[in-house]
């Protein structure tokens, strides 16, 4: 019996929201057309069918009620999961995100816990409408006593949502939501690296590129023209936006003196910046050129059929690493 | 926005009994309360205005940096915090003194937090269910509703067996009716049909704003929409304050759903310290009220029903040595250490928090010895 199998992200996220909910009868799941829709893109899809009405909630459509009443569930012991339909659509909680969630073991004293995860669709190259396509990362790992983690492959999606499920702490989960469909191997049987990890996804020696979620396949594209030009790339899938894991970061740094980080949120004050802030710190004798960032554009998200220009690809990549190289 | 027609009350300005058809089926209630339980409610609330009064002076003085009164509002808070059961849970908002005291808190804790020394204050299972304060208005509501969403997983509301069922009663005012997050928790309770009494003390004033900027129907008629069944009550009465508070409590411990009671009150006080209720309103308006006041009317009441100087002096006597006692641990109270500050930012442990806390203590020992800064 082989504990692997080939499956898509969004197939990979339901069945470790299987396994948590079969682990752990406190673990409980709340959103918007979750149950017997299956969720937008049917990432809970079977799940109340198996679990019942009062382990998947179709909750009101609001999502300020959905953050606030998993608070409340989680000060009586539950494991709230609960899904935001659409990046653009977290707003409406944010207050009870940053406000309460975040800060709520802090204000008491470490006397209770906040063990709830939000589970967010984000990023673009879907070609939908505004509000839909969003990457507000860096609003969520600016924000003091939440965790925020984004897996790119159905892997680490598997294994990534148990953990934040079993963490004590609010984890926002990012979920690229470009990458629901496209399979990857998924080993049931380990787990792999622990889930505040940056991991190596390509070895190399000349440049090393860094990004996250839907990016992270970009990065792999961009490895792979730049190999056929004979350079040879390091691509760093980041896993965890907060807290942040720079032992590879600086390791793979040290190695070839240039970074280069893509990221589809505006580059502006973004997480991307902040880890070019700190590789400069931290490792400013090995850098050969300044780490570049290939972002955004500080612009709200473009009407879809602008977003291939504005999103990062493989091209923008490696103008990059050109003028990292050209230093 | 005073009394209207449909505004329930047991006890008169006057502090007589007023029997009526509305109130029929809450007279019942009272009745069974005994005189020492009667006798608690009026040392509660003398207790509670004794603090405030403490509070505020300990605030000009310049050892508290902000005071949040909640003098004049005893009545709608002794009356719904004696209604509850051991085993309720309250979600406050930042104003409920008098039930932080009747659920056992120890009221340093809320000066503690006013003077700046916590954002917190107490532990909520070792202090009566009686949560911490809530600064953002409203918000507490919803964290209310989920508790109550979760008894009702746990099948701990409407067995039938009232010692043991649980209710959840959520405190807000009349400012935070205009927030979204409350109409969203009242939604999701209507929902889930959640072991919850939501206890608007409508105050009159949100800040400087008055409630007739707020909403253009009473406020308890807002209940209606959302489905919950609701009622207006005199809070400056504590007997139908604690009437409507038990049997709405009850209703919603056997499974009967959320409640809504509207306690029309008045902020005696400033909204807070930072204040000045003289800019936008009339002391007409201040001395109406204060005719109303629920502490002189709830003495009379006793005293009509045989209650002699000798308990009301003895309570004043009391009021003063724990007013006394306030100040003498406000003076004693010390600050935290700094680095408390990045304790508990998460239940496990995040490096970034860990290097912060380690870069500080190194920064500051630099600084505390000079040998070490060399």
């Amino acid at each position: 019996m082989s504990a692997l199998e080939s499956l898509p992200m969004a197939k990979a996220l339901n069945a470790g929201l299987r396994k948590a909910m079969q682990d752990d009868p406190k673990v409980i799941l709340m959103g918007e057309d979750i149950g017997p829709l299956g969720g937008v893109f049917r990432v809970t899809e079977g799940l109340q069918a198996d679990f019942g009405e009062n382990r998947v909630m179709d909750t009101p459509l609001a999502e300020s009620g959905i953050v606030g009443t998993a608070i409340g569930l989680a000060m009586r012991g539950y494991r709230p999961v609960c899904e935001i339909q659409f990046d653009g659509f977290v707003f409406p909680a944010f207050d009870q995100i940053t406000s309460q969630l975040a800060k709520l073991t802090n204000r008491h004293e470490g006397g209770i816990s906040m063990p709830v995860v939000i589970r967010i669709p984000y990023g673009g190259h879907i070609g939908a409408v505004e509000h839909h396509q969003e990457s507000p990362e860096a609003y969520f790992a600016h924000t003091p006593g939440l965790r925020v983690v984004s897996p790119s492959t159905p892997h680490d999606a598997y294994w990534m949502i148990q953990d934040a499920i079993s963490s004590d702490d609010p984890v926002i989960f990012l979920e690229p939501k470009s990458r629901y469909w496209p399979k990857g191997e998924v080993d049931f049987a380990v787990r792999g690296r622990t889930l505040h990890s940056t991991a190596v996804a390509r070895v190399g020696t000349e440049v090393t590129l860094l990004g996250h979620g839907a990016m992270v396949a970009v990065l792999l594209q961009a490895a792979d023209l730049a190999a056929e030009e004979g350079t040879s790339v390091e691509v760093l899938d980041l896993r965890s936006l907060s807290p942040i894991d720079y032992g590879p970061i600086l390791e793979s740094v040290r190695k070839t003196g240039r970074l280069v980080i893509a990221q589809e949120a505006p580059g502006a004050v973004s997480v991307g910046s902040e880890i070019a802030a700190t590789v400069a710190e931290r490792a400013f004798y090995s850098l050969e050129s300044p780490v570049l960032r290939v972002s955004g554009f500080d612009t709200p998200f473009p009407p879809a059929k602008l977003e291939t220009i504005y999103l990062p690809d493989a091209d923008r990549v490696l103008e990059a690493v050109d003028r990292a190289l050209a230093y | 926005m005073s009394y209207t027609e449909a505004t329930l009350q047991l006890l008169s300005p006057a502090g007589a009994l007023v029997e009526s058809d509305a109130t029929a089926e809450y007279l019942p209630i009272v009745e069974k309360l005994s005189d020492d339980e009667l006798r608690e409610f009026h040392r509660v609330m003398a207790l509670t205005r004794a603090f405030d009064v403490e509070g505020t002076n300990l605030q000009r003085q310049g050892q508290i940096g902000i005071w949040v009164p909640s003098l004049g509002q005893e009545a709608a808070q002794v009356g719904s915090g004696f209604a509850m059961r051991p085993q309720d849970h309250i979600f406050p908002s930042y104003r409920e003194h008098a039930v932080g005291i009747i659920r056992g808190i120890d009221v340093i804790d809320i000066v503690r937090l006013f003077r700046g020394l916590t954002h917190g204050g107490w532990t909520p299972s070792e202090h009566g269910n009686f949560h911490i304060y809530t600064m953002v208005l409203g918000s507490q509501t919803l964290h209310a509703t989920g508790y109550a969403m979760g008894i009702t997983l746990d099948g701990k509301a409407g067995t039938g067996h009232p010692e043991t069922d649980e209710a959840v009663i959520t405190y807000f005012g009349d400012g935070s009716t205009s927030q979204g997050d409350v109409n969203e928790a009242l939604v999701f309770a209507a929902s889930y049909q959640t072991p919850e009494l939501f206890f608007l003390q409508n105050n009159q004033w949100a800040i400087s704003v008055p409630v007739s900027k707020q909403s253009r129907t009473p406020l308890y008629l807002r209940a209606g929409g959302f489905g919950i069944p609701s009622v207006q009550v005199d809070g400056n009465d504590v007997l139908i304050s604690y009437a409507a508070s038990r049997k709405y409590l009850e209703e919603a411990r056997a499974g009967g759903g959320p409640r809504f009671i509207e306690a029309l009150t008045y902020r005696m006080g400033a909204h807070t310290s930072s204040d000045d209720p003289t800019k936008y309103r009339t002391d007409a308006e201040t001395a109406h009220w204060a005719a109303l006041d629920p502490i002189s009317r709830f003495e009379t009441y006793l005293r009509s029903r045989g209650e002699g100087d000798d308990f009301f002096a003895e309570v004043r006597t009391e009021a003063a040595d724990f007013a006394e006692d306030i100040r003498r641990r406000t003076l004693e109270l010390g600050v935290p250490p700094v680095g408390a500050m990045f304790d508990n930012v998460y239940s496990e442990p995040h490096p970034l928090i860990e290097e912060e806390k380690q870069w500080l203590a190194q920064y500051e020992a630099a600084y505390a010895s000079p040998e070490a800064s060399e």
